[in-house]
């Protein structure tokens, strides 16, 4: 069987292809899974007994260069789905090779901002605002991280000639999910950050 | 059935009716202009002085609301909800109100429960 072949799947009863439906899907009920942890962070805020307190501690300057970091992050990866749908290979490859080192950045300015923090008193179970923060942020970096690997895995098969425009939705998907990753951000940010 | 329906399926369903780079990078631009006035707001709001104190009870509205405008763009253009399919945008929206519903609530349920607490009921 050819890829193209491989590429088209039997027909639905959507007319849509079925991964596409399946990650739209997941995406509904992660924003289920982010609505409990947001809320949690905001009944929380501003109960604590002891500090530091998000007055203290949050850092604005740091976490602004991460935000941009995504918001280029995803017009990135929309050039390389961009690319790979009209089969310009070397722009595939570029823009989704920049979206990865954007993605490993974000990563490691929270890594730094979480070992910053623990230096500065803040852990898990120091106050209510330590253990929401990280659990609600934690999270979102374990996403970005699990985003990136895809990210990899799917630049890999690029690097490889395997990622033909009959195979773009491999692209889309993935891109689907960093969107989301980012939009997810675009609320953590200010919620946790500028209305501290 | 809807003309994405009707269409065939593999890269030419994934391919249809999405904007060109030149939209992509204006989104992005928008974005990052957003991003920006949000940190302003936030910035101004914490400063002494006149604008700082308009805009100090104001803030959170204005911060919502540009974040609102961010998560729409990248949902519409970059997630392609505006030309893809209603049945994807419906499993995102739909989600997603059922998320605001959630998030409202909570935070309504324990400003009760504290008020509550302190004797103010």
């Amino acid at each position: 069987m050819t890829d193209h072949a491989h590429a088209l799947h039997p027909p639905t009863t959507t007319g849509l292809d079925n991964r596409k439906v399946a990650i739209w899907t997941f995406i509904g009920s992660e924003c289920l899974f982010f609505a409990s942890l947001i809320s949690t962070y905001l009944v929380y805020k501003g109960r604590d007994t002891r500090g530091p307190t998000p007055d203290e501690i949050l850092q604005i300057p740091l976490v602004t260069f991460g935000t941009a970091l995504l918001l280029f992050s995803s017009l990135f990866v929309v050039l390389a789905l961009n690319g790979a749908q009209s089969g310009n290979r070397k722009r595939l490859i570029l823009w989704l090779g920049m979206t990865i080192v954007c993605g490993l950045f974000f990563v490691g300015m929270q890594v730094y901002e979480f070992q910053h923090f623990v230096h500065e008193g803040l852990k898990m179970q120091t106050n209510l605002f330590g253990a929401s923060f990280y659990t609600l942020t934690g999270f979102h970096g374990t996403h970005v991280t699990i985003g990136v690997i895809w990210l990899i895995t799917v630049f890999i098969t690029a690097l490889r000639g395997k990622l033909p425009p009959e195979r773009a939705l491999n692209l889309e998907i993935a891109a689907l999910y960093w969107h989301f990753v980012d939009v997810v951000w675009i609320v953590i940010f200010p919620v946790v950050y500028l209305m501290k | 059935m809807d003309s994405h329906a009707a269409a065939p399926q593999g890269h030419e369903d994934a391919a249809h009716a999405h904007p060109g780079p030149g939209l992509y990078v204006k989104i992005g631009i928008v974005l990052f202009v957003l991003t920006g006035l949000e940190v302003a707001a936030y910035e101004i709001a914490h400063r002494p002085g006149a604008l700082g104190a308009f805009l100090k009870p104001i803030v959170v509205p204005v911060l919502l609301l540009l974040s609102a405008f961010k998560f729409a763009l990248v949902a519409m253009f970059y997630m392609h909800l505006k030309q893809d399919s209603k049945l994807l945008s419906g499993l995102f929206v739909f989600p997603l109100i059922i998320a605001t519903v959630v998030i409202v609530s909570l935070i309504a349920l324990f400003i009760y429960h504290y008020t509550y607490q302190r004797g103010m009921l």
